[in-house]
């Protein structure tokens, strides 16, 4: 057993808003100069929709993730002579196109415009060549849009389904959506970390963070095309990719994450999971409908005591393990089971899990009060959005472990309608805590941390204990720059 | 004396530039090592431009330098004439490669917008030393032929002499004034090199291929696994 930590999250969609405050609090933070004006590490989504960058989930067009060949995991975009052939130009690199051109307005032409009869006007720039142009597309260009047909009708998700399915969607199509906020997924079977040919991606060994070390990346941009959820950028002005570095300057400090932190509908979870790393390729070669299941079958009971002995022995900081005992993370994708990794079958292991949103109402609604379907299962495979749609994303097209999710949070729903409305009988309640699998104080427990719950027991930041750490010896000015974000001049084009 | 400053002391401050300033901004300002790719802003003419540009130009360089390394071996390689015609016909054919794609790498960086917003003075200057370096190249390919056969008994013994320390210029000296453009025209590039994003042709990742998809460090010492 090789057994490593990594500082994980889950977001509950039930509760994001799609306020975009956490995509604001990271661009203020990290990406807020020339040539990263375009990167949103932190970007929320509109679903069904197409994304940003536009349709990253459809691989056929990006080559991102992994692939089985034979018995062996492959980059999709191909082998490692194949990629460092690839360097002069990467066929699989998304353009600025496929994200936003940034633009700004001359507002300085509405005060210095000579008197005349007409209107002054700010026309928009590009904020790469300075020029003036047509705005195509911005950052959420598609908010809330999923009903349009430009939008949601070009999902890979939804191409993938029956066009009974389609009719099922896009009948109510102006009703359903939700939001989906994206990061990067530290993940455990990292695509850019295998693909960048200069090996300036790496993942920390004691928290699991991934990071472009800046004075290693040469620009051959691999990482680019080859992570599934574009989660790395291209700094064009710079000549460097970056990506999110999971705030772990702020970390470090025992703060969360600026996203985690800002975040309006506190959606947000993070702690330490405790996984086993030997098994982490066994486990990316699984079928698409079990890696879900496959995933947390690595991650480790922090408090069994075999685990504790191995990682103890592993030289595990004990500060570490008792913050993986208080994770909440580990209780909702382990224990409770209703956090789902997304999109699982790129294969990366992402250990960013998401409470998929329960969408379906459970009853049919009679001016204002509620009557529960007979058989709500049913009404949930004929939920809203259809369950073959949530599982693409969630599951790896297996519906069976949404539905288990489902379950879960139905039977949470009804418990907590029974004890504060009182309109349900106990025994429609006792039905679907016997089909969820989980008891009384499992669903209060999960009711309890999705609803009441203050930041520290969200977000339960591990000491990374960086006072330990071999670098301390290190000047720290070089130690910055080479960390994968801070420099020791300004983060731009010199030579 | 001219002469003497172009093929004999100029080779050397080139080379001393490329190392020092080179050593110096890898130790100092890694974080500006970079290709400066500007595939993210156009992708298509890059294509047209970058492939054949780099493929043909790996080819001809690889040429050049066999030529300068073992001058024997080249030239019993083209001791028979099938093997001489072969190699002049693919030469120019890689050469003319190289200046076609470069014209086209040239009018990009002119006619788009984005690209032409991250070109700097360098660059452009990077640009002009490699057309006058490509067209004197193949220029020499097509009015003094077989050069191939000739560059062994001329240009390899003067990089030789360079390398010995001991300049022989008359090697060069002797020579149609083109190929002497072209000779110290190369070392203007590497003069450039340091200076420029040019540093990224010593970044070659050949190391990928024999290091393991993942990479995992640790800060502090573990104990055991
Ligand atoms: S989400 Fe992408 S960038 Fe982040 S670790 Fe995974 S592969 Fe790398
Ligand atoms: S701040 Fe929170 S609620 Fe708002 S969009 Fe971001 S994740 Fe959703």
């Amino acid at each position: 057993m090789d057994i490593r930590a990594q500082v994980s999250s889950v977001f509950h969609l039930d509760k994001c808003i799609g306020c975009h405050t956490c995509s604001i609090a990271c661009k203020n933070l990290w990406t807020d100069r020339r040539g990263n004006e375009y990167m949103w590490w932190n970007n929320v989504e509109t679903k069904p929709g197409t994304g940003y960058p536009t349709k990253w989930e459809d691989q056929e067009k990006y080559h991102g993730g992994w692939e089985r060949v034979g018995s062996q995991l492959r980059l999709k975009q191909g082998g490692k002579a194949a990629t460092i052939g690839k360097i002069f130009h990467n066929p699989d690199l998304p353009t600025m196109d496929d994200y936003y051109e940034p633009f700004t307005y001359k507002y300085a032409d509405l005060t210095n415009a000579p008197a005349g009869t007409d209107q002054p006007t700010a026309r928009a720039v590009s904020m790469v060549s300075g020029k003036p142009m047509k705005i195509a597309a911005g950052p959420n260009w598609d908010d809330d849009l999923s009903g349009s047909n430009v939008y949601a009708a070009n999902d890979p998700g939804v191409i993938e389904l029956s066009a009974e399915q389609q009719q099922q969607l896009f009948a109510i199509e102006k009703m359903v959506m939700f939001h989906l906020p994206r990061i990067c997924n530290h993940c455990s079977n990292p695509a850019c970390v295998a693909s960048c040919p200069s090996g300036a991606i790496y993942k920390r060994g004691e928290d699991g963070i991934v990071l472009i070390n800046q004075d290693k990346c040469r620009g051959w941009r691999m990482c680019v095309s080859a992570c599934p959820y574009k989660k790395t950028y291209y700094g064009w002005s710079s000549g460097k990719s970056e990506k999110c570095i999971l705030c772990f300057p702020r970390q470090e400090a025992g703060e969360a994450p600026a996203c985690f932190h800002s975040c309006v509908g506190r959606i947000r979870y993070l702690g330490v999971l405790l996984y086993d790393a030997d098994k982490i390729e066994a486990t990316a070669m699984k079928a698409d409908g079990e890696l879900a299941a496959a995933q947390r079958e690595m991650i480790l009971d922090p408090c069994d005591p075999e685990v504790l002995a191995a990682a103890r022995a592993a030289g595990m900081a004990e500060q570490i393990i008792q913050a993986a005992q208080k994770s909440p993370i580990y209780k909702f994708v382990k224990q409770w089971g209703i956090a789902l990794p997304l999109h699982p079958e790129f294969r990366t292991l992402p250990m960013l899990f998401y409470v998929p949103p329960l969408l379906p109402l459970l009853s049919t609604d009679h001016q204002g009060t509620q009557k529960l379907a007979d058989d709500f299962f049913t009404s949930l495979e004929q939920a809203r959005l259809p369950l073959m749609y949530l599982a693409g994303l969630f599951a790896g097209g297996n519906e069976e472990e949404v539905k288990a999710v489902y379950r879960r949070l139905i039977a949470v729903r009804l418990q907590r309608r029974a004890a504060t409305v009182g309109d349900l009988a106990e025994a429609e309640v006792e039905r679907a805590r016997t089909i969820s699998g989980l008891e009384r104080d499992t669903l209060d427990a999960i009711y309890r941390m999705t609803s009441l719950t203050r930041i520290k027991e969200r977000i339960v930041v591990p000491p990374l204990l960086r006072e330990q750490a071999v670098e301390a010896g290190m000047d720290p000015e070089e130690y910055k720059q080479a960390m994968g974000f801070g420099s020791r001049k300004a983060p731009k084009r010199r030579w | 004396m001219a002469d003497l400053i172009l093929f004999g002391v100029f080779p050397y401050v080139a080379m001393a530039l490329a190392i020092g300033v080179g050593l110096y901004r890898y130790t100092i300002d890694r974080y500006s090592w970079s290709s400066q790719s500007s595939q993210f802003l156009e992708s298509r003419a890059l294509f047209w431009g970058s492939l054949p540009w780099h493929y043909a130009l790996l080819l001809i360089l690889l040429a050049h330098f066999l030529a300068f390394l073992i001058p024997a071996g080249w030239g019993s390689l083209l001791g028979s004439p099938a093997r001489l015609i072969l190699l002049e016909v693919t030469g120019m054919a890689l050469g003319i490669t190289t200046l076609i794609a470069l014209v086209i790498l040239i009018l990009r960086r002119v006619s788009n917008d984005r690209v032409n917003a991250v070109t700097s003075r360098i660059d452009w200057l990077l640009l002009a030393v490699l057309l006058v370096q490509v067209t004197s190249g193949v220029y020499i390919a097509i009015s003094l032929r077989w050069g191939g056969a000739w560059y062994v008994h001329t240009v390899s013994p003067w990089l030789w002499s360079l390398l010995k320390l001991d300049p022989q210029i008359s090697y060069l000296a002797n020579l149609p004034w083109i190929v002497q453009l072209h000779a110290v025209n190369a070392f203007l590039l590497v003069a450039i090199f340091p200076f420029s994003r040019l540093v990224h042709v010593v970044s070659i990742p050949l190391g990928y291929l024999g290091r393991p998809y993942q990479v995992v460090i640790w800060y502090r010492q573990r104990r055991s696994s």
